[in-house]
C-alpha cells in the first residue's frame, strides 16, 4: 500500500504570547527571533497514524508530501527521520499566498500524480491557521470518502477504520480505500526519531515537483487562486488588570478571593 | 445589500437547539431583506419547523427522515447543497459542531467555494461579508472576505445573540428527500458525557491543568466544583491534562476541546496557552490559582491567586462553606 502523509511547516505555536508580533502592514506573522519554523504538531501525529499500520505488519511505503518553500524541507525531514519512505516537495512562487482551497487543490493533484495512493494522512488542523479544512478539501477533490479528527486509525481488506473524537463521545467509522484521514492529538505522541534515523534522512534527497510538474495553472493555485481574501490580522486584546489577591497564607488570600466573588454576587 | 441567508440547523429532541437559534439570530441582521432559510434533518425536522419560524426563519428545508439523526456528513451535504440551490443562498452558516467541522469544508469545496472555519464573528462590512476567526492557536484574530458565492461560515457557539423568539410565527415548507446513500459506515460508538451538568450550560467552570502533577490532582478540584454546587459547577481540563490521560478527552476545554463562556471560569494550576484561551476567554469573569505569578492565565484574569493549588484549593473550599 501507499500512504501520503501531508506537513506543513509552521511558526512554532509553543512560541510564548509575549513574543508574538504582527506586522499589520503586511497581514503577516513576524518570525520570533531565535524560534524556528518547527513541522505543525498534528502532522508528526499523522505521520505517527500512518506509521503504526506500516509496523503492524502491512507492506506500505509512506510519502511525506509538503507544500512549502525550501526550508520545508525540514519538515519533511523530520517525518522521514520518523520513517518515512519517501520525500516530496511543492515547491513553486505561485504557490504563495494562497488558502486552505489552493492548498489543497496543490496537494490533491500531487496526490493525483503520485498515482498509486490509499490513503492520505493529514493533521486535524494546522497549528497556523488553525482551519480544519485541507484534508476535506483533498478528498472532496479527488472524490474520496474522508472520516476526521481520528484518535485511531486502521486499514486492512482495501478498508479504512477510524475511531473519531466527537462532542460527546467516540464514533468508529468504516470506508472504502481510498480514503482521506486527519488525525488529532488524541492519538497519542508522535514518536522522537533517532539520532541514527536523523542522519539517515538527512542523507535523503526530496523531489520537488512544481506549478509546470503538476500541470497547475498559476492563476488557480497561490495568492491568485485564492477564495478567502485575508483583510487583516490582529492581536485581540486580552481581558487584562488582573488583581493578585494578597495574603499571608493560602487561607487568607482564599477568603480574600471569596469575598471578592462573593461582593460582586458572582457567587 | 439584502442577501439570502441559509442556516443549517441542529436539532436536539422535537426542537432545534440553542446555536441554531444564535445563528437564525445572525442570518436576520445579515440577511437585510433577503431570505432567511433553515435545513433541518431527523426525523423530528418537521416538528422542529415553528421552534425555526420563531427563531427568525422564514423558510424550513425539511428531510423528516431518522437516518439524518445520526449524522453522516456525504449525506448531509448532499442536502445542504440542495437546499443551496433552492434558496439561491449568498451565505450559509452552521455551527463550529462535529457536524459543522466536518460539513464546512466539504460543502465548500463541493460548491466550489470558501468557508471560514470557527468565526467568532460575522459581519456586514459596508456591502462586503467578513468573517472573523481565532488563529495561531488564540494569538490572532484573522477577518476574511469571500472571492466566492456563496460565503460559508462555521460559527463558533454563544458567539451570535438569538432574535427574541416570535411564538406562532409561521413560515413556508419545502420538502428535502431522503437520505442517500452514505460512503461511510458507523460501526461503533461510545458516549462519553460527563453526567449531570454539562460543560457547556454550567454557569461556572472550574477546571485543572498540567499544573496539577497527576490525575490525582481534579480530585480537590471537583471537591470545589460540588461545594460551589453540583447545579451550578463542571469540570473542565486542559488539553495537556487530557493528553497526560489525567481527565476525560470529554471534558477538554480549549481549541481542539469545548468552548465554554460560563459566567466564571475558575483555573487551577493552568499556564493558559493560547490553545486553552481559545476555549475559555469568552468566559465572562475569568480566576487563577498558579505557582507562577509570570503564567500567561492572569493576563485574562480578573483575580488571582499565586500558590500552590494543593494548598489554596483546600483553603478556598473551606471559604465557600463559611
Amino acid at each position: 500500500m501507499h500512504f501520503v502523509v501531508c506537513a506543513k511547516q509552521i511558526p512554532d505555536p509553543e512560541t510564548p504570547p509575549s513574543a508574538f508580533r504582527i506586522d499589520e502592514s503586511t497581514n503577516s506573522v513576524v518570525p520570533a527571533p531565535g524560534i524556528a519554523p518547527v513541522l505543525s504538531q498534528f502532522d508528526a501525529i499523522a505521520a505517527e497514524a500512518a506509521l503504526r499500520i506500516k509496523e503492524a505488519g502491512d507492506e506500505v511505503k509512506i510519502t511525506v508530501v509538503s507544500m512549502g518553500q525550501e526550508s520545508a524541507q525540514a519538515a519533511i525531514k523530520q517525518v522521514l527521520a520518523m520513517g518515512a519512505d519517501e520525500g516530496l516537495l511543492l515547491d513553486d512562487p505561485a504557490f504563495l499566498g494562497g488558502d486552505s482551497y489552493t492548498t489543497a487543490r496543490v496537494l490533491s493533484t500531487a496526490v493525483e500524480k503520485l498515482g498509486d495512493v490509499d490513503a492520505v494522512f493529514c493533521g486535524r488542523q494546522a497549528a497556523d491557521w488553525d482551519m480544519g479544512q485541507v484534508g476535506l478539501g483533498i478528498s472532496t477533490l479527488l472524490g474520496w470518502p474522508a472520516a476526521i479528527i481520528a484518535k485511531d486509525v486502521q486499514v486492512a481488506d482495501g478498508r479504512l477504520s477510524a475511531t473519531r473524537v466527537m462532542a460527546d463521545g467516540f464514533e468508529t467509522v468504516e470506508m472504502a480505500l481510498p480514503a482521506v484521514v486527519t488525525v488529532s492529538n488524541e492519538l497519542g505522541d508522535p514518536r522522537y526519531p533517532k539520532l541514527q534515523q536523523i542522519m539517515r534522512a538527512a542523507r535523503k534527497t526530496v523531489t520537488s515537483w512544481s506549478a509546470a510538474d503538476l500541470d497547475l495553472d498559476p492563476a488557480t493555485v497561490g495568492e491568485a487562486g485564492s477564495r478567502l481574501k485575508l483583510e487583516r490580522l490582529f492581536i485581540p486584546e486580552a481581558g487584562g488588570d488582573v488583581e493578585l489577591i494578597d495574603g499571608e497564607t493560602a487561607q487568607e488570600k482564599a477568603e480574600g478571593l471569596v469575598a471578592k466573588l462573593r461582593e460582586a454576587k458572582i457567587i | 445589500m439584502a442577501r439570502n441567508v441559509l442556516v443549517v440547523g441542529e436539532l436536539e429532541g422535537a426542537g432545534i437547539n440553542s446555536t441554531t437559534a444564535e445563528l437564525l439570530g445572525a442570518a436576520s441582521r445579515l440577511a437585510a431583506g433577503g431570505d432567511v432559510s433553515v435545513t433541518l434533518l431527523g426525523a423530528a425536522a418537521a416538528e422542529a419547523a415553528a421552534g425555526a419560524f420563531a427563531a427568525g426563519a422564514g423558510r424550513a428545508f425539511v428531510a423528516a427522515d431518522g437516518a439524518y439523526d445520526e449524522f453522516r456528513a456525504d449525506q448531509w451535504t448532499a442536502a445542504v447543497g440542495d437546499a443551496v440551490g433552492q434558496s439561491s443562498a449568498d451565505v450559509v452558516l452552521m455551527a463550529q459542531s462535529s457536524a459543522g467541522r466536518d460539513l464546512g469544508p466539504r460543502l465548500a469545496f463541493g460548491l466550489d467555494t470558501a468557508v471560514g472555519m470557527d468565526c467568532v464573528a460575522v459581519e456586514d462590512d459596508g456591502g462586503t461579508l467578513t468573517v472573523t476567526r481565532p488563529c495561531y492557536g488564540g494569538n490572532a484574530n484573522a477577518t476574511y472576505s469571500f472571492a466566492t458565492s456563496p460565503a460559508i461560515a462555521t460559527v463558533r457557539a454563544k458567539s451570535q445573540d438569538p432574535l427574541p423568539p416570535q411564538e406562532g410565527a409561521s413560515g413556508e415548507v419545502v420538502e428535502l428527500p431522503g437520505a442517500g446513500e452514505s460512503r461511510t459506515e458507523i460501526t461503533g460508538r461510545e458516549m462519553a458525557v460527563a453526567e449531570g451538568l454539562q460543560l457547556q450550560d454550567a454557569p461556572i467552570v472550574v477546571s485543572g491543568g498540567r499544573g496539577l502533577g497527576g490525575p490525582e490532582g481534579f480530585g480537590v478540584v471537583e471537591e470545589l466544583a460540588s461545594t460551589i454546587g453540583v447545579d451550578k459547577a463542571a469540570v473542565g481540563a486542559s488539553r495537556a491534562a487530557c493528553d497526560l490521560g489525567w481527565y476525560p478527552v470529554s471534558q477538554q476545554v480549549g481549541l481542539t476541546g469545548k468552548v465554554v463562556t460560563p459566567d466564571l471560569y475558575v483555573a487551577i494550576a493552568i499556564s493558559g496557552a493560547s490553545q486553552h484561551m481559545a476555549g475559555c476567554s469568552g468566559s465572562k469573569t475569568i480566576v487563577a490559582v498558579n505557582r507562577d505569578p509570570e503564567a500567561n492565565i492572569f493576563k485574562a484574569s480578573r483575580w488571582g491567586i499565586v500558590g500552590d493549588y494543593k494548598e489554596v484549593v483546600p483553603a478556598l473550599i473551606e471559604a465557600l462553606k463559611e
